[in-house]
Parts: structure tokens; C-alpha cells; sequence
């Protein structure tokens, strides 16, 4: 059953299939498969060590794949080199927020416009940012590396905005901050989602995860042990015990 | 007085040469935090490519001005060695990316022993002499005689320097360079090939070791060892500057000049000059390791 709120369209954006990655003789991933519809917010769900990350930076191409075969808008992209992955329209929040502390707020955002031409839309993409995130327009001229948590997250985001993808893939942006920025941080992702991005969202916060997304797997040592629509994983006695604190 | 200002020229010729190579040193160590010991070698193949470059462009049958000979014989050594350069990373380094530092490190040694020596089995042993560009024009101001080359020297050196400081704080290209510095998982997340940019470094960094090759050859002899010295002469100006930064390398460039031509007027002769810097190396890696200008940074976890 579908849940009531997710986007009704079977437009596959993004096709995951036995998906198997190693870090050396350590395997992350084996053979998880998964998929995300146009207009969707996905969420990966887990533990620490769970694979979820690896998933993404799979998709990104930051780390090699073994088996398996990711398939974004009809190509698959193994055989795609890693900074061109972003160019086809997949933009990527990493872990840790990834930003560049040693460039200026403005730098950041514009060294995301790597490879565009088109002066006007990224004059609206920074308008779209710093309507978005305030607060960086004040910053602009700072380092990146003197924002706070917060801010560095909200930088991280608008960096993505600024690459303009079709899909986001965002990699823990609740982590270490304040329940507060992270309403904050989500309210945005809802946003951007309405205004029609799809979003594929990794979380070990899985409550709040759950509340934003409209479907979602639980990754569980490098294989996807649940899936269904986040009303269904909520109300999952398993889920509820291991990941939602009983 | 008239010395003292004498000296000063002099260093500040000398020092600007130091300041070009350095700077070779600290942008590879700044973009893939390797000491490229084969720098040294690779200013002294550009000089050995405005040699015969400079030779064949100031031959009688061209009747080219000597400006122009200079220009072209300049821009000539700066591709020839960037493209050398690049080379180098793309089938020397790039191969080691993954592997300890320490390797890349020794692989940069035997790069540079192999240009050494290859130099000195193709062309020999001998000392060359770059042709006259420009007649010397020896001025005197209140007592100070200089002359038009070391203006040349001085005056060229600065405006590299100062494009190159533009080029990585204004440009696109420069800001992916400090990005990819700073972390290279998170660029291609911009779109920016990292790969690419390394090699825009390496290209860079001997194109102005070129610069340095072709002003130095002006004023000293060309041969194949003259690369191991004044590159480690560079190397401690980068490090003195602050390595990874490129307005240290510049500032420790000029410094490096100063010791060189001040030590003989201090201490009683100037083979004191090599204990000189060095002293200066290893008292900076002992108190200030991160340089004049660097900054202490965190080690990322």
C-alpha cells in the first residue's frame, strides 16, 4: 500500500541492483537493491557500520564496485568517471559535510557551479540559496571552516543546490547538531523536494528520517533487511525496537 | 651604503629565482602533499631547453630582436617543461597516489637522479652559456650601479608571482586548486576532476621553474648538476615560507637571497652560506615547523 503522501509515479530515477562493494578483504555492501521514484524522498536507515554511506559514495563513484549495477535515468553509471556523476545530474551532501574550510562561504558555492555556463541560472541558484539559508548570504566573504555545526550544514546543502541535480544524496545532515538546526536543516530538505528534487536520505537519526521521508529501507551489515512505505517501518515492532528506542 | 643597496639588489635577484622554484615545491605539496625532490632537476632541464632554445632563436639568420628572442625563448622553456612535468606525475606519481608517501618520495629522488643523469649523458658535462638577449646596461643612481638585467630579473619574477597569486585566488581553476588541497573525495562531488587539477599544478609549478630557469641562465652557467643546490636552496625557502603556501614560498624566496648574499658580509666567507640555511631549516622545524606564513593545521581524522 502506498503511503498517502508519496508522489504517485513509477518513474524510476535511480535503480540500485546487487550492489556488492569491499574495502579490501572487508565486505561493506553484498548485493543490496533498491529503488527511488522521480518526486520521492528515499531514506537508508541503520546502524553505524551498516553500509549506508558506502551506498552513496557507490552511487557518487567515490569508492569502487565490485558487482552490481547502478543505473541513474536509463545509464548506468560504473562507467562514469567520479566528477562527472554530478554533471549528469546527482548531487551529493557527504558525510561530515565535506566542506571546503579553507575557501571563503562564496567560493564554496561557486566552485559548485564547476562546469556551468549558463550566467542566469546560476545568479537564480544563488538567489534560491540565500533565500534558502539567510544566514550564509551574511557569511559569504567568511572561511567556510569558521561556521558553526549549523551553518557548515546549511553550506554543505546549498553547495548541492548549487550543482542543481535532479537527485540529492544526502549523508547524515542531522549529525552533531542541535535538534533544533536539525528541524531546520529538514524543513529545507521538505522544501526542496516540493519544489521537485528527489531525495535519497542516509540517517541514523531514523525517527526523524522516517518523519520526512515517504519510503525506506533498513540497511542492516551490508544488506537491506526491510522495506516499505515509512508509516510501515514506523509501525514495524523490529524497527521500533532497534532503531526508534522502543 | 652604496653596498648595502648594492646587496640588496643582488638578493633580491637571487632571491626572486629561489622564490620562483619554491613555489614549484610548495604547490605540488600543497595539492598532493608531496616534496617533489625532482623539482630542482626539472629548473634545470628548462634551462637547458632555453639554452638551446635561446641559441637557435638568436642565431644570425633570424636577425630576431632580442626581446622577442627572450619571450619566445621563455614561453618556449615554460611548455617544454610543464609538459615534462606532467609527465613525470602522470607515470611516476600518479602510479603511487595510493601507495605510503615514502615511496612517492623516493620515486621523486630517482626522477630527479634520472634527469641528472640523463642530461649529463646527452649533453654533457660542460657549463653553457645562454646567448646575450640584451646588450648589459650597467646605471648608476647615487653611487648604486645596476644593471638592466637584474631590473629584467627583479621586474619579470614579480609579475609571475603576482599573476600566480591572482590565478589561484581569483580563477575557477585556482579555487579548484585549494579545494582539491583541501580535500580531494569531496571535489568531484563539485565537479571538479581531480586529476586534471593535479596535473594543472605540476604544469604551473614548472612553468614557473621555467620562468626561473630562463632569468637565472641570463646570469650563471647552465649544467647538470646545478639543479641539486639552488633546489634545495627552493626547497628550504618553501619550507621557511611555510610549505603549501604560496605567499610563504614567495617571502621565503627572498629571505633564502638575502641569507646567501648577506652571509659573506656577516660571517668571513660565504661557504658559510649552506650552514647558514640549513641552521635556518632546522631551527624553523624545530620552533615554527608550519613556517612564517603557514598556519598549524589539525590534522584531519
Amino acid at each position: 500500500m502506498m503511503d498517502d503522501r508519496s508522489p504517485m509515479t513509477d518513474d524510476v530515477v535511480l535503480s540500485v541492483q546487487d550492489l556488492h562493494v569491499s574495502y579490501g578483504v572487508i565486505s561493506a555492501l553484498r548485493g543490496i537493491s533498491f529503488e527511488v521514484r522521480r518526486g520521492e524522498i528515499v531514506t537508508l536507515i541503520g546502524a553505524n557500520g551498516a553500509g549506508k554511506s558506502t551506498t552513496l559514495r557507490a552511487i557518487s563513484r567515490l569508492v569502487p564496485i565490485q558487482q552490481g549495477s547502478i543505473i541513474f535515468e536509463g545509464v548506468d553509471l560504473r562507467a562514469v568517471p567520479p566528477h562527472e556523476v554530478t554533471a549528469m545530474g546527482i548531487s551529493h551532501v557527504p558525510e561530515g559535510r565535506g566542506i571546503f574550510a579553507n575557501l571563503t562561504v562564496q567560493e564554496n558555492l561557486k566552485l559548485a557551479t564547476w562546469g556551468k555556463k549558463d550566467q542566469r541560472e546560476i545568479q537564480q541558484a544563488y538567489e534560491r540559496v540565500f533565500s534558502l539559508f539567510p544566514r550564509l548570504a551574511e557569511r559569504r566573504h567568511q572561511l567556510a571552516g569558521t561556521l558553526s555545526g549549523g551553518e557548515q550544514q546549511m553550506l554543505a546543502v546549498a553547495r548541492a543546490l548549487m550543482r542543481g541535480g535532479r537527485l540529492m544524496l544526502l549523508d547524515e545532515p542531522s549529525m552533531g547538531l542541535a535538534p533544533v538546526l536539525v528541524r531546520e536543516i529538514f524543513d529545507v530538505l521538505r522544501e526542496i523536494n516540493a519544489a521537485g528534487t528527489t531525495i535519497l536520505l542516509v540517517e541514523q537519526n531514523a525517527r526523524q528520517a522516517l518523519k520526512l521521508a515517504h519510503r525506506g529501507y533498513v540497511l542492516e551489515t551490508g544488506t537491506i533487511a526491510l522495506a516499505g512505505t515509512s508509516q510501515e517501518l514506523m509501525d514495524n515492532p523490529r524497527v521500533k525496537e532497534a532503531y526508534l528506542g522502543g | 651604503m652604496q653596498t648595502l643597496i648594492q646587496q640588496v639588489l643582488n638578493a633580491l635577484q637571487l632571491g626572486s629565482v629561489y622564490a620562483l622554484i619554491a613555489l614549484g615545491y610548495t604547490m605540488v605539496y600543497g595539492i598532493i602533499r608531496l616534496i617533489n625532490f625532482a623539482h630542482g632537476d626539472i629548473f634545470m632541464v628548462s634551462t637547458y631547453v632555453a639554452f638551446f632554445i635561446g641559441t637557435a632563436l638568436m642565431s644570425h639568420a633570424l636577425r630576431l630582436p632580442g626581446i622577442v628572442a627572450f619571450g619566445l625563448t621563455m614561453a618556449a622553456a615554460m611548455m617544454v617543461t610543464a609538459l615534462l612535468a606532467v609527465l613525470i606525475e602522470r607515470f611516476a606519481y600518479k602510479p603511487l597516489r595510493q601507495a605510503p608517501r615514502v615511496s612517492a618520495v623516493i620515486t621523486a629522488l630517482g626522477v630527479g637522479l634520472f634527469l641528472e643523469n640523463f642530461t649529463l649523458a646527452t649533453i654533457g658535462p660542460d657549463p653553457r652559456f645562454l646567448p646575450r638577449f640584451f646588450s648589459v646596461q650597467t646605471f648608476t643612481v647615487g653611487g648604486v650601479a645596476f644593471s638592466n638585467i637584474q631590473i629584467i630579473i627583479i621586474a619579470v619574477s614579480a609579475a609571475v608571482m603576482l599573476l600566480l597569486d591572482t590565478i589561484v585566488r581569483r580563477t575557477m581553476v585556482g579555487m579548484a586548486m585549494r579545494a582539491v588541497s583541501w580535500d580531494k573525495s569531496t571535489a568531484p562531488l563539485m565537479g571538479v576532476p581531480v586529476d586534471s587539477i593535479i596535473s594543472i599544478t605540476f604544469a604551473i609549478g614548472a612553468s614557473i621553474a621555467a620562468v626561473g630557469g630562463t632569468l637565472f641562465g641570463m646570469v650563471y652557467t647552465v649544467d647538470p648538476y646545478m639543479g641539486i643546490r639552488i633546489g634545495w636552496w627552493a626547497f628550504i625557502s618553501a619550507v621557511v615560507g611555510g610549505i603549501g603556501n604560496i605567499r610563504g614560498a614567495m617571502v621565503g624566496g627572498y629571505i633564502l637571497g638575502f641569507v646567501e648574499i648577506f652571509t659573506p658580509v656577516i660571517l668571513p666567507a660565504s661557504t658559510y652560506r649552506d650552514f647558514v640555511a640549513f641552521s635556518m631549516l632546522l631551527l624553523l622545524l624545530i620552533f615554527r615547523p608550519y613556517g612564517i606564513l603557514g598556519r598549524p593545521v589539525a590534522q584531519k581524522v
